[in-house]
């Protein structure tokens, strides 16, 4: 059995707070902050009997006060979660603890002179709950740590680098000791980048000197592992007339769970990302409150204010009688725009995701009684980072793709098809595979929609430095010069076609003669990183009896940049927008009074299911990414961004019941329309 | 604890195998009798990974205790390809991109299955609700339904191509 006790404690070793929160979380220390909180572990031969001794565990606890909202931990004399967290990025800093993390602030312009230029401006505040990643595989780890010291970790995750790194530094071991093999994953959504069980199977096997296996259950996965935040945001917005908007005022307090770490930075940076707004202020906090410490999920933290500036966006837009595409089109980001968070946009795909959906027969077909369309576009930076491939020609001439990025989508089918591009060859020839620590470079985690821009760039230019040695090889047969042989079609051709071409079977069974085997590694951090946009449309039908909402039809567009694998780029679009649609309808964390999670499970938890959903249709924009060989944005995260308001927006057109507060389930729905026919 | 002999008909073949009195056929699935492909997911019937075919009805092999399937027909999705060919489900799954981590695949075209059996043509709304019992995060349905009905279209014309032949041999 291990408790806290039994791990070094990077607080008492002037360790980075940051190395503390993660190190506190993953294993109670004094102070359980949140149910499911965890404070032992214990490694028996039978799974029973495991389940029999940590049952026998008692705890000595002593109840505390707690916090389950923003509101009640930015209360003036809210309960502490930490007594040592001072506010960051407050001048001057505040002289004592809080709840309150720390601040972030984005302005440009001037406030007062926007909002005065503005004809109509309206302010609302709206409210999300924390929501699930829900990946249908829950959490399990594998740790064998030898006589030597040596430990094998198998796990499912998004980067089994990354997880080398977290479980080495909470064990205060060197990473190198730990070779990680990625496990095939059951989904992620971002909610697996993170550690849990890995240093516990990892320290429990070393003390027995066995391979330890710990696997969570549902209800663990729901308790233990990282929501997303819930949020409380103000949103004010002017536009004039004409339909300019004029200027913006975004508040926003972001749940982080126990310790800090929400992702109100990304929220900041990319709640007004969509429009080109001369007068802004963005001003956002990160609030620690007594639930599960949050990790990403899906373009981390933009869902949510999406959610409400879109809403306000859709209102400005009736306000002031204009089709809410046009009013988005006519302040729509562009090339050379100056971002709200800062740099100015390259070549991006807004306005054609806009003119995609206006342009659709769906934009213009008929609508019943109760029914209602709803429109939102949302932005999401997409991520670079390191990236390592190696690619080996096999002796009959097929290839092999070695990567380290764990595959959460088809990944590898699109490694291989870039491969099968560069070389000129069949795609069934080559074989792609996510290798372990030991055998492919470092890559940092299938996250932030990098994997195929990022890795798939080390593998171009693996290939490519292939293909030069390959030619090499050629003119050293022929004897002739390098400038003198082409890659083309799969094979070496002389330029002057004096020689009969070598196709890379021929090259391959020649290795031994013309320098050995042939084989290239890339290792890279990623630039050129090109941003994502997408704008969906939603067709709700409302029963004003329930208040339960059916979604009639979905279409969504987004600017993939190049799609690589169109099925697969569709396929992360549809699975954003489900998702979207679950937070929007139905999905939330219910605490109870005494701050217990009521509802870990998925009969109580409710994701989508098929018979909730019509198709989702797609159309993939294509605008290439310029700063990439093949035009890759990244399609994996930004689908998530718009469905909350465009569910919304159509539910207020169906319904005349503007929902602020997330999930519109049918209760509260029905509420609203109950005071809709009041009159109230 | 004494171990519990079991004997059942799994994927066509008589097994037996030892369990623990008290496991889950889902467990004595996978550590066992070595099929993996049935996953676990939520371990209280609500997710739908774990689906198997008990005596042709769709069952969460999570809510089974192993012992209980004694004398009975089980299929998993290791039963479902034969003499080297997939199942036209999973043809049409690979096709379709109706996968992107995979886990809970199984689970779908073991329903799926037992859709197609009892109902060779069904509409978009009936392949939704008798799919409603698994539980997909990735695709948001949208490709695996589009699979199951082309699957259903692929093996009815498979039907009718050997009705035909049968008619005129």
């Amino acid at each position: 059995m291990i408790t806290g006790a039994d791990f070094p404690d990077p607080a008492e070793d002037g360790g980075r707070p940051d190395d503390v929160f993660q190190s506190h979380n993953i294993m109670a220390r004094d102070k359980v902050l949140y149910e499911g909180h965890v404070v032992a572990a214990v490694a028996a031969t039978t799974r029973k009997q495991a389940q029999e001794a940590a049952a026998a565990i008692e705890v000595d606890y002593e109840p505390l006060d707690f916090v389950l909202t923003v509101d009640e931990a930015m209360a003036e004399d809210a309960p502490l979660l930490h007594d040592t967290l001072i506010t960051r990025n407050i001048d001057p800093p505040p002289d004592g603890p809080s709840n309150v993390a720390s601040r972030i602030a984005h302005e440009r312009g001037d406030l007062d002179q926007g909002f005065a230029e503005a004809d109509l401006v309206i302010e609302r505040t709206f409210t999300t709950k924390p929501v699930h990643q829900g990946y249908i595989e829950p959490h399990a780890a594998v740790a064998d740590v030898g006589e030597s010291g040596r430990a094998h970790l198998w796990c499912s995750s998004q980067g089994h680098f990354s997880i080398r790194t977290q479980a080495a530094k909470v064990l205060a071991w060197e990473p190198s000791r730990i070779k990680v093999t990625a496990a095939e994953i059951g989904g992620g959504f971002g909610g697996k980048t993170v550690i849990y069980l890995e240093p516990l199977a990892l320290l429990l096997s070393t003390r027995a000197g066995r391979p330890v296996r710990l696997v969570m259950g549902r209800d663990e996965v729901f308790r233990a592992s990282g929501p997303t935040s819930g949020t409380s945001i103000r949103v004010k917005l002017g536009v004039a007339a004409d339909g300019t908007l004029r200027a913006a005022d975004v508040w926003m307090a972001y749940e982080a769970g126990a310790y800090p770490g929400s992702p109100v930075g990304a929220a900041g940076m990319t709640g007004l990302a969509c429009y080109d707004i001369p007068h802004f202020q963005v001003e956002g906090f990160d609030v620690v409150v007594n639930k599960p410490k949050v990790a990403a999920y899906r373009a981390p933290g933009a869902p949510m204010v999406a959610f409400a500036v879109e809403s306000v966006i859709d209102e400005l837009a009736a306000g002031i009688g204009m089709d809410p595409i046009e009013l988005r089109l006519k302040n729509a980001a562009v090339e050379g725009t100056q971002a709200s968070y800062g740099p100015k946009f390259p070549r991006i795909g807004l306005v054609e995701t806009l003119e995609a959906i206006r342009d659709h027969d769906h934009y213009q077909a008929p609508l019943g009684p109760n029914q209602g369309r709803g429109v939102a576009s949302g932005f999401w930076f997409n991520a670079g980072m390191n990236s390592s491939a190696t690619v080996h020609v096999n002796e009959d001439g097929n290839m092999t793709v070695v990567v380290g990025s764990p595959d959460i989508g088809g990944s590898r089918a699109s490694m291989g098809l870039m491969a099968a591009e560069e070389m000129g060859i069949d795609v069934g020839r080559i074989q792609a595979i996510v290798a372990d620590t030991e055998t492919v470079g470092f890559n940092d985690v299938t996250g932030g929609s990098r994997v195929t821009l990022a890795t798939g760039l080390a593998v171009v230019e693996a290939c490519r430095a292939i293909k030069d040695d390959l030619r090499a090889r050629a003119a050293k047969t022929w004897d002739c010069a390098v400038d003198e042989v082409e890659w083309v079609d799969g094979q070496a051709q002389h330029t002057a076609g004096s020689e009969a071409p070598l196709s890379l079977a021929d090259l391959a069974a020649k290795s031994g003669r013309t320098g050995g085997p042939i084989s290239a590694t890339h290792s890279l951090n990623a630039r050129g990183v090109g941003p994502a946009f997408s704008t969906q449309l939603c067709d709700v039908e409302v029963d004003p009896e329930t208040g339960e909402v059916t979604i009639l039809r979905f279409t969504t567009a987004q600017d993939a940049g190049t799609a690589i694998h169109p099925s697969y780029v569709e396929g992360q679009m549809q699975g954003g927008v489900v998702q979207g649609i679950g937070w929007a309808l139905n999905e939330e964390y219910i605490h109870g009074d005494d701050g217990r999670l009521e509802n870990p499970g998925f009969l109580d938890y409710r994701i989508p299911v098929a018979s909730d959903l019509p198709m989702i249709d797609t159309v993939v924009v294509e605008v290439p990414n310029p700063a990439h060989p093949y035009g890759v944005r990244g399609v994996g995260e930004v689908g998530i961004v718009p469905p909350l308001a465009a569910v919304a927006n159509a539910i207020a057109a169906a319904s005349g019941c503007r929902m602020v507060d997330l999930p519109i389930s049918p209760p509260r729905l029905l509420d609203a329309i109950n005071r809709r026919d009041e009159g109230r | 604890m004494a171990r519990t002999h079991v004997s059942a008909n799994i994927n066509g073949e008589e097994v037996e195998f030892l369990c623990d009195q008290d496991a889950s056929l889902l467990n004595a699935l996978r550590d066992d009798v070595g099929l993996t492909g049935v996953k676990e997911g939520c371990g209280t019937g609500d997710c739908g990974a774990c689906s198997i075919l008990l005596d042709d009805r769709v069952t969460c092999s999570c809510l089974v205790f192993a012992p209980e399937v004694d004398g009975a027909t089980v299929v998993t999705v290791e039963g479902l390809a034969s003499g080297g060919h997939l199942h036209p489900l999973q043809q049409c799954f690979l096709e379709g991109a109706a996968l992107q981590c995979g886990v809970c695949t199984p689970g779908f075209l073991v329903a799926a299955k037992a859709l197609l059996d009892r109902n060779p043509d069904p509409t978009e709304t009936e392949v939704r609700y008798a799919l409603a019992g698994n539980l997909c995060r990735c695709t948001g349905y949208d490709k695996i339904i589009r699979s199951v009905l082309d699957a259903a279209e692929a093996m009815r014309a498979g039907a009718a191509e050997a009705t035909e032949e049968g008619a005129h041999p």
